[in-house]
């Protein structure tokens, strides 16, 4: 049965404040376990330091482009850790964090970024599609592919969710707002995961949507819920209790993480020429790591010796993802050719001996000329 | 005459019909705050104001949509798409609704709007961010489509479609931003739908647009060295297309080569080499050739994305085989 309507939800929904002390809600159970916890933080710290290594890559020319996720972690690594294996991610080009968690390699990640194949990962091994860069169209393939499963009859307790990650611009899109139309008519079972970093680029939120994002799905006819994007417990509480609703045929989900994009927008992007240090410095006081080793040490639930453990693994994932990075090989030009078509193509074919004869010209000529 | 940039003539173009007409606005996405994502609005939201230049959410189709509402009232609307690729988001905008309402309102209503979005690939953006499908809508009757290629018919280009009466779209290059030319002080209004014959020459004609037609200059300046004299014409209008201007050349030098920066099949190539052999099939001693891109959407990678792009060496090398295949010893 489906919900069409919204309850009235509270304006963000928090687990962990910023000072690190747990307060439980009603609506989201959530069990801190110590070992769950510490593989939260570990999780948290890890992506942060793969994040650092790769804008770091960027910079010494090793990546053409990357797009950072600091501040946007605990949003992240929250709502992915609450997915089942069999459940499906369609992100957009900053998930990082969610890609970690579906076992997507360091290395592979960074093998599109620098350009060295146009895949990067199976999505099928790890049931996490490939980026989208097109702002908002992943929406509907995730739409898509959820009434796919409802058709296989793959839902129930044990079924499969669907899950899609996007920013608050996209928002703004057709197609976002076509994907929420299609799936709630259809119920579709579907967690619509906006990131809600307050800022497209120069975009601030205010000049996108006059109404709070979440509040969108009442329109529709399908809940809606804002959730402290920088509290990796309720990130994962609410993620998981929508994906059991849409795992069990109840339909889709909107959640808006509120959080914040603490870098710049890709590597290609100032923000000092549009927002201010003070609102950077407002949000660096509820840096979701801050908060989750707040809450460790407030409870006793790790000590030096386990920070110092995590600290140390990051540097030696920085040290790794370095060099596996630089270690990719460049494609071969006649690789162009490659992965245009799933079938024969004649005529492509044709252009690629063409192509080669033309390379082999080349080698020729040096050859004449050495 | 002062020498500036391609991107610095918009520039200036932009903030001087803003001057002399108070119906001229800008809008779209990153204009204002951020000057636009290649920096062609910058300084315009300070001297201009918010009213004038627009900044717009992620939403193409709205956008554009929207630009065609307010021409319709008679505002002269300057959208800029961030790249062409987000311009098939708006397709339907500009296809069904900015290309057609003249027509379909009995010719009360014209639609004075310029859509600026700049094409290419090589700047390691991706399949999605890196194409060149001008060809999607200089194949609409109801559009206008320009392509200047130097920083002078920039600036003539730009303020002549600001004038225009009809919707225009207005073909950037991201390639061609920083090249430098020099552009008149006094106020040039250019023509839309007149080739120029660039560089003139006897042995062979070299046609191209865009960031092409500077390839092209290129290609004949360093073909002069060895004593090959190419007639390079830059084609500026894709819609209305001077087909004149192209075939009159070819009756002179005898044979030609088209180089462009989209896909080969159905391409833009396709279409000049139908007008020569319309036009000047007696002339023709040598078949005409296409250089264009690989067929393949555009790779990231670097190496890859050069092999798939034509180059100044492509060009030349398919010129000293279509001068083998007249008879001319050369290369
Ligand atoms: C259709 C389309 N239009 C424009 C762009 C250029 N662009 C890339 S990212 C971006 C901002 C997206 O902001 P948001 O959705 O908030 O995601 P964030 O980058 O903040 O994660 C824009 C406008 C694009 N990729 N696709
Ligand atoms: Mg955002």
């Amino acid at each position: 049965m489906s919900d069409s309507t919204v309850r009235e939800e509270p304006e963000l929904i928090q687990l962990l404040t910023p000072d690190g002390e747990y307060v439980p809600h009603p609506d989201y159970p959530f069990e801190p376990a110590t070992a769950q916890v510490r593989d939260l933080y570990r999780d948290l710290v890890l992506v942060r330091r793969l994040d650092a290594e790769a804008v770091a890559l960027q910079r010494q020319g090793e990546l053409g482009l990357w797009a950072s996720l600091l501040g946007q972690e605990a949003a992240q690594i929250g709502s992915a850790r609450a997915l089942e294996p069999q459940d499906m991610a369609f992100p957009s080009y900053r998930e990082h964090g969610v890609a970690w968690c579906r076992g997507v390699r360091p290395r592979d990640l960074l093998a599109m970024f620098r350009g060295v194949t146009n895949g990067g990962w199976d999505p099928y091994e790890h049931n996490f599609h490939l980026y989208t860069i097109v702002i908002g169209s992943q929406t509907l393939h995730a739409t898509g592919y959820a009434m796919g499963v409802q058709r296989d009859g793959a839902l129930g307790e044990d079924g499969t969710a669907v899950i899609t990650y996007f920013g608050d611009g996209a928002t703004s899109q057709g197609d976002t707002n076509e994907a929420f139309n299609y799936a709630a008519v259809n119920n579709a079972p579907v967690v619509f995961f906006c990131q809600n970093n307050q800022w497209a680029i120069s975009e601030p939120n205010d000049r996108q949507s006059k109404a709070p994002i979440y509040q969108r799905a009442a329109g529709f006819g399908f809940p809606g819920i804002r959730v402290d994007g920088n509290d990796v417990f309720a990130c994962l509480a609410v993620t998981r209790k929508a994906l059991q609703h849409a795992r069990e045929g109840q339909g889709p989900t909107l959640i808006e993480a509120f959080t914040y994009r603490m870098g710049a927008h890709t590597t290609s992007d100032d923000p000092t020429r549009y927002r201010t240090s003070a609102e950077i410095e407002e949000w660096r006081r509820k840096d979701p790591i801050a908060r989750l080793r707040a809450y460790l040490v407030r409870e006793g639930k790790a000590d030096d010796g386990f920070f110092d453990a995590v600290e140390a693994e990051a540097e030696k994932l920085g040290e790794q993802v370095r060099a596996e990075c630089r270690a990719l090989p460049d494609p071969a030009p006649l690789d162009i050719f490659r992965e245009v078509y799933a079938e024969p193509h004649r005529e492509l074919d044709r252009q690629r001996a063409e192509f080669a004869d033309y390379l082999a010209s080349f080698e020729g000529a040096e050859g004449a000329a050495r | 005459m002062p020498v500036i940039t391609y991107r610095q003539a918009l520039r200036d173009t932009l903030r001087a019909e803003m001057h002399r007409d108070e119906n001229v606005f800008l809008m779209g996405e990153e204009i204002g705050v951020f000057e636009g994502s290649y920096k062609i609005t910058e300084g315009l939201l300070k001297e201009f104001g918010e009213r004038r230049v627009r900044d717009t959410p992620i939403a193409e189709e709205g956008f554009v949509g929207a630009a065609v509402g307010a021409a319709m009232l008679g505002l002269r609307p300057v959208v800029e798409i961030m790249t062409i690729n987000f311009s098939l988001l708006a397709l339907d905008q500009i296809v069904n609704h900015a290309a057609k309402i003249y027509g379909m309102f009995g010719g009360q209503n014209s639609v004075p709007m310029v859509i600026r979005t700049p094409g290419g690939g090589g700047q390691q953006l991706g399949a999605t961010h890196s194409q060149n499908v001008e060809l999607y809508y200089a194949f609409v009757p109801g559009l206008k489509v320009v392509a200047p290629s130097t920083p002078a018919d920039a600036a003539a280009l730009l303020r002549a479609a600001i004038r225009d009466d009809d919707p225009v779209l207005f073909l950037e290059n991201l390639g061609l931003y920083n090249t430098k030319g020099e552009v008149p002080d006094e106020e040039v209004v250019g023509e839309i739908g007149r080739a120029a014959v660039v560089r003139e020459g006897t042995d062979i004609t070299l046609v191209g647009y865009s960031r092409m037609a500077m390839i092209a200059t290129q290609v004949a300046d360093r073909l002069a060295e060895e004593g090959i004299s190419v007639e390079v014409v830059d084609l500026r209008s894709l819609r209305p297309l001077d087909r004149e201007t192209i075939v009159n050349s070819v009756k002179k030098t005898g044979c030609a080569v088209v180089a462009e920066d989209d896909w080969l099949t159905y391409g833009i190539g396709a279409e000049i080499a139908a007008s020569i052999q319309e036009g000047a099939f007696d002339y023709l001693d040598a078949p005409v050739r296409r250089v264009a891109m690989a067929e393949v959407p555009l790779p990231y990678a670097k190496p890859l994305e050069n092999a798939a792009l034509p180059s100044a060496e492509s060009v030349t090398t398919v010129i000293y085989e279509t001068l083998r295949a007249v008879g001319r010893r050369v290369g």
